[in-house]
């Protein structure tokens, strides 16, 4: 951002203008109220935001400009040469007051018992005016404040109808919850349906609270903070860069960063509101557990870790080191995930070793890996704003990576095209310009139709394929069978959609792909990821600002625990476990010899771990921050196989359903308690500091792991989380390069960044790609292993909610967002629903071949034949019913589709 | 946004017209499907449509009362009538009661201020009203 500005400067003109007799300078395009603020001149205002486009509302910000009739509006009026511009006079203050005046009039409220005392802006312009703006005693309140939603009360009394938050609802969250009703004085903020808030759409992402210039949009339970600590939101991939309000050792609240390029300020209902009471949850871990007789006793750390250390030894010598595996985790720091691989290869003995990547996007890593040479997002998140079409393929945005959905909804107010190819009716299909309502796990057809279409159609950048791609022919050969009409039969989508969204596409320069999740969770996750890049590589849509292929990764950290070699088939910086110059470099960096075998057949993903366990391969096992007994596919077998183990040990925040099954349970410190890196999904690493001491006996993860290997007889010994991060980046190419000293200059820094002079990469493959040319791949569409038949009628698809984050152990300790979304539920579309004679609110049993699961009915817009169920409630788990039919290459299972039946309770 | 807001008032109100002549109010549901064919935020169309006062969004009950606000009203004592209109429906001005069989409206002149103070039932005005008179009309009028 802020390079940018400096770069757009010099080009730009600078214009002069005077302002109460000073000479100001400023950019051509500015507003006279810009001026005045860069020149350091005060100005009252009420409904000017500098993120909000400019309005004119309040009428305080009123100028005397020579040579201009009335008294304009500073925040709307252009900056132009030569102007000549009061900002004080007896006819400007009197007319200021008096409309102050009038609001005053209509603001009922005492300041001295209202929750913006001493930070609300009606109160500064007040004083600045030189009005008592207590007229608020004089009225009394008419309206009944609304304190309908879980996180923030809105009182209208105290309304000044300033327009910011309507502004920032529509601008900036693109969700239009609210809006100005009725007329004249009666005229109002009213959130949709002109209810209650807990009726309206609203999205609750506190942009509108907390830009409200007054007491009238408050949240609940607000504390001031005594100190700010910078931080990384610990829910999602998108890495919301935030401010932890600290008082005493409690965090009251939590503010995002609008310096951050990141989120620019946004963040989603679970950052704003569900990071308190998480955190300082009265249910988290606080000593270690040990299971003795069937039941959980606490035990000191020393017994835990002795304990822990003689099974693995016992184990390792008695079945060698394949016996023993480790599941690292997205959830924790770089530095924690890279001493748990490292645990694992260099004290263990073990390549299985692996992170929940394995369940969503390793088949991105593997797909882009062969398509480009990269298995990342290719674009940054910000840039999204300027992409002329955005493709977005099997990603609910505004639910799974909210802060990215408004970026979305952005770019689509300010012209950009959008398509979305999702089989129901998410609420981006309602902006998008083409829905394409596929059916799941059929996006190869798809994605093959448009390539046909834009092919013959002559939209394809030849040029670019010649130059800078390979495989065109092999490609051609198999795509070209897949007409839009021979697809419309595999997909279910008309031809004629699919021929207009190919167009729509390739016409649109920059054109930018995003996917997630509804593309990779199926068997056929790595070629549909490279289908999809086939439609970037034939248009050229890629190695530019904006134009790419960007899967949006899960977790928090999920990129992070891939680059630190969570992952079976990569040590650390994707360097590979077969290539013996990499294992070298490894061998003599940590000076033991590493396994050369994978282990027990090809590769062991923690998605076979649970054969392995139960064929009696794999028989202790470390698990750090998962709960694989409820996020795995089909966990029925998973919960089997944990409990056939010789030794489970589990690190946890809280005790979870995986935690409940184990011998050893430890209790970690959360992000907020600790120092250490997060890589978020557009490659940037950013930091966590500690910001209040954890609970009880909790630990760093990293610290945990160092123990551990200690008392086996490999030395760990980091006086901090930044010593293990000067280790792993030198081990690891794309990280050389950052330093947590430019972390900090930089407010994150995106890999590749191999040396510390490089600024870090916005996007991939610019002039190169990482593996050289990019490969086109003829790719045959397949069906999912289970399609529907008359016994198991319907295709299960699945994802999740924005007020829940995956297994739900956070944010079902957040008493707000269990209000939202208390139970399991499945969608259905009217007609379905019909069929069975079933009733939105109904309570059904949605029955696989492998279990059975109870939910409430939804009606909703979805293809026919489809059901969508989200999977994070513990106690009706939908992963009991989810197919774990895997991905040949990548060991990703399919559980965004699967055979049904619905049942009446 | 003053701007974004005309705009869409354009499109709006036709519609938003037809489906009041149907139903003889707009109904959340009918706003939003008013929003899904324009694709507009439901939020604009509910602040259009509370903008005129020719919409009506609760259905209105099966007898309508309007009871007058004007001076000539008010110095023979309308307020006390219309206090009393109130408390027999139990209702507040512009609601309608849970099983629709009223709904009470107030106006600033119906233009018989000779029969001051006066209300009109079902399109049939009543003057010369005593808070007793007004009343009545409501216990022989009780719906069927
Ligand atoms: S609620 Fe706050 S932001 Fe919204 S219009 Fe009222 S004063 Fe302005
Ligand atoms: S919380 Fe977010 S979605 Fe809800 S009204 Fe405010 S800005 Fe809009
Ligand atoms: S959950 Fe994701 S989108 Fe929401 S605040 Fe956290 S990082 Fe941002
Ligand atoms: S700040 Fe300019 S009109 Fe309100
Ligand atoms: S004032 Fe009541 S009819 Fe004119």
């Amino acid at each position: 951002m802020n390079m940018n500005s400096v770069a757009t400067l010099e080009r730009v003109e600078t214009i002069t203008l005077t302002i109460d007799g000073v000479t100001v300078k400023t950019r051509a395009g500015r507003t006279v109220l810009e001026a005045c603020r860069e020149a350091g001149i005060y100005l009252p205002t009420l409904c000017y935001d500098p993120d909000l486009e400019p309005y004119g509302g309040c009428r305080l910000c009123i100028v005397e400009v020579e040579g201009m009739r009335g008294l304009p509006t500073a925040c709307t009026l252009p900056a132009q040469d030569g102007m000549i511009v009061r900002t004080e006079s007896p006819q400007l203050h009197a007319v200021r007051r008096d409309t102050l005046e009038l609001i005053l009039a209509d603001h009922a409220g005492d300041c001295l018992s209202c929750r913006k005392n001493g930070h609300c802006r009606l109160q500064e312009v007040s004083s600045y005016l030189g009005i008592d703006c207590r007229p608020g005693l004089l009225r009394e309140p008419k309206r009944p404040v609304d304190r309908s939603n879980p996180f923030f009360d809105f009182d209208p009394n105290k309304c000044i109808l300033c327009g910011i938050c309507v502004r920032a609802c529509a601008e900036l969250q693109g969700a239009h919850a609210i809006d100005f009703a009725w007329r004249g004085i009666e005229t109002r903020v009213v959130p949709s349906g002109g209810g209650l808030w807990i009726d309206s759409n609203c999205e609750y992402c506190g942009e509108c609270v907390s830009r409200c210039p007054t007491g009238a949009l408050v949240p609940k339970n607000s504390q001031k903070a005594s100190r700010y600590v910078k931080s990384v939101c610990p829910y999602c991939g998108v890495g919301c860069t935030i401010y932890l309000g600290v008082r005493g050792d409690r965090i009251v609240s939590v503010e995002g960063d609008r310096e951050s390029p990141v989120n620019n300020g946004r963040l989603c209902v679970k950052g704003r509101f569900g990071i308190p009471e998480a955190v300082h949850s009265p249910n988290r871990l606080k000593k270690p557990l040990l299971k003795k007789d069937g039941r959980f006793v606490e035990v000191s750390w020393d017994e835990a870790l002795d304990l822990i250390a003689q099974k693995f030894k016992e184990i390792k010598q008695r079945y060698g080191g394949e016996a023993l595996g480790v599941i690292a985790s997205a959830r924790i720091t770089n530095e924690a995930n890279y001493l748990a691989q490292k645990l694992a290869r260099a004290v263990l003995g073990t390549n299985k070793v692996d992170c929940c990547a394995r369940i969503c996007h390793a088949p991105s890593v593997h797909g882009l890996m062969r398509s480009f040479g990269s298995g990342a997002m290719t674009n940054s998140i910000s840039e999204i704003e300027d992409a002329h079409t955005i493709l977005l393929i099997g990603s609910n945005t505004t639910e799974a990576h909210p802060t990215i959905g408004s970026r979305i909804r952005r770019a689509v107010r300010r012209g950009a095209k959008l398509i979305v190819a999702d089989p129901r009716e998410i609420e981006l299909a309602k902006i998008a310009h083409i829905h394409l309502p596929l059916r799941p796990g059929t996006d190869i057809a798809l994605a093959n139709a448009m390539a046909h279409h834009i092919v013959v159609s002559g939209l394809h950048n030849e040029k670019f394929i010649k130059e800078r791609t390979e495989g065109f022919d092999e490609f051609w050969a198999v795509v070209q069978k897949y007409t839009p009409e021979y697809a419309e039969k595999i997909t279910g989508v008309p031809a004629e959609k699919i021929k207009a969204a190919a167009e729509l596409y390739a016409r649109g320069q920059p054109g930018m792909i995003v996917y997630c999740l509804g593309v990779t969770e199926h068997r056929t996750g790595v070629v549909s990821v490279q289908s999809i890049a086939n439609l970037a590589l034939i248009t050229g849509f890629v190695g530019q600002p904006s134009s790419g292929v960007n899967p949006l990764r899960g977790q928090n950290n999920v990129q992070g625990a891939c680059d630190m070699g969570a992952l079976p088939e990569f040590l650390p910086g994707y360097q590979r476990w077969d290539n013996p110059e990499h294992v070298k470099k490894f061998e003599d960096a940590w000076g033991v010899p590493l396994p050369k075998t994978p282990g027990h057949y090809p590769l062991i993903f923690c998605s076979r771990m649970w054969d392995d366990i139960l064929k009696g391969n794999l028989r202790g096992l470390y698990i750090i921050g998962e709960d694989v007994a409820l996020t795995e596919a089909n966990i029925g077998k998973v919960r089997k196989a944990l409990q056939s183990l010789e030794f489970l040990v589990v690190q946890e925040l809280f005790m979870t359903p995986t935690a409940e099954l184990a011998h050893v349970v430890l209790p970690a410190a959360g992000f907020a308690e600790i120092d250490g890196t997060f890589t978020d999904t557009e490659r940037r690493v950013q930091r966590v500091r500690k910001a209040v001491p954890p609970p009880g006996e909790c630990k760093p993860d990293w610290q945990i792991v160092c123990e551990i290997s200690n008392r086996m007889g490999y030395p760990m010994n980091y006086r901090s989380a930044e010593e293990v991060f000067e280790e792993l980046r030198r081990l690891i190419p794309i990280y050389g390069g950052i330093t947590y000293k430019r972390i900090d200059e930089h407010n994150g820094l995106q890999w590749p960044c191999p040396t510390e002079d490089h600024p870090g990469t916005r996007f991939l493959h610019k002039d190169k790609f990482t593996r050289g040319l990019g490969k086109l791949v003829g790719i045959e569409q397949e069906p999912p292993e289970e399609v529907p038949d008359q016994e198991y009628p319907f295709l299960l698809t699945t994802g999740r909610v924005l007020q829940h984050y995956n297994c739900a152990s956070m944010t079902g300790q957040v008493s707000g967002l269990v209000q939202l979304v208390p139970e399991n539920f499945v969608e259905i579309s009217q007609k379905d629903a019909e069929r069975l004679g079933i009733a939105e609110g109904e309570l059904v049993r949605v029955v696989s071949r492998r279990g059975a699961v109870r939910a409430r009915v939804k009606i909703r817009e979805i293809a026919e034949g489809v059901v969508f169920m989200p999977f994070h409630h513990k106690d009706e788990p939908t992963n009991l019913i989810t197919n774990d039919a895997l991905d040949p290459i990548c060991g990703t299972a399919e559980v965004k589709a699967c055979a049904v039946r619905i049942e009446r309770v | 946004m003053v701007a974004a807001r005309e705009r869409a008032w354009g499109k709006l109100i036709p519609l938003l017209q037809r489906a009041q002549a149907e139903r003889g109010y707009l109904s959340r549901e009918a706003l939003r499907e008013i929003a899904r064919e324009l694709r507009i935020p439901e939020s604009t169309v509910y602040g259009v449509a509370t903008f005129y006062a020719q919409f009506r969004l609760t259905p209105s009950g099966r007898q309508r009362v309007l009871v007058c606000r004007g001076t000539a009203c008010h110095v023979r004592g309308g307020a006390r009538v219309l206090a009393t209109v109130k408390k027999k429906l139990g209702l507040e001005e512009g609601q309608t009661s849970a099983d629709l069989s009223y709904t009470l409206e107030t106006v600033a002149c119906i233009g018989a201020c000779a029969l001051a103070p006066c209300l009109i039932l079902n399109g049939r005005v009543y003057g010369r009203l005593t808070p007793q008179k007004a009343a009545e009309l409501f216990d022989t009028r009780r719906p069927s």
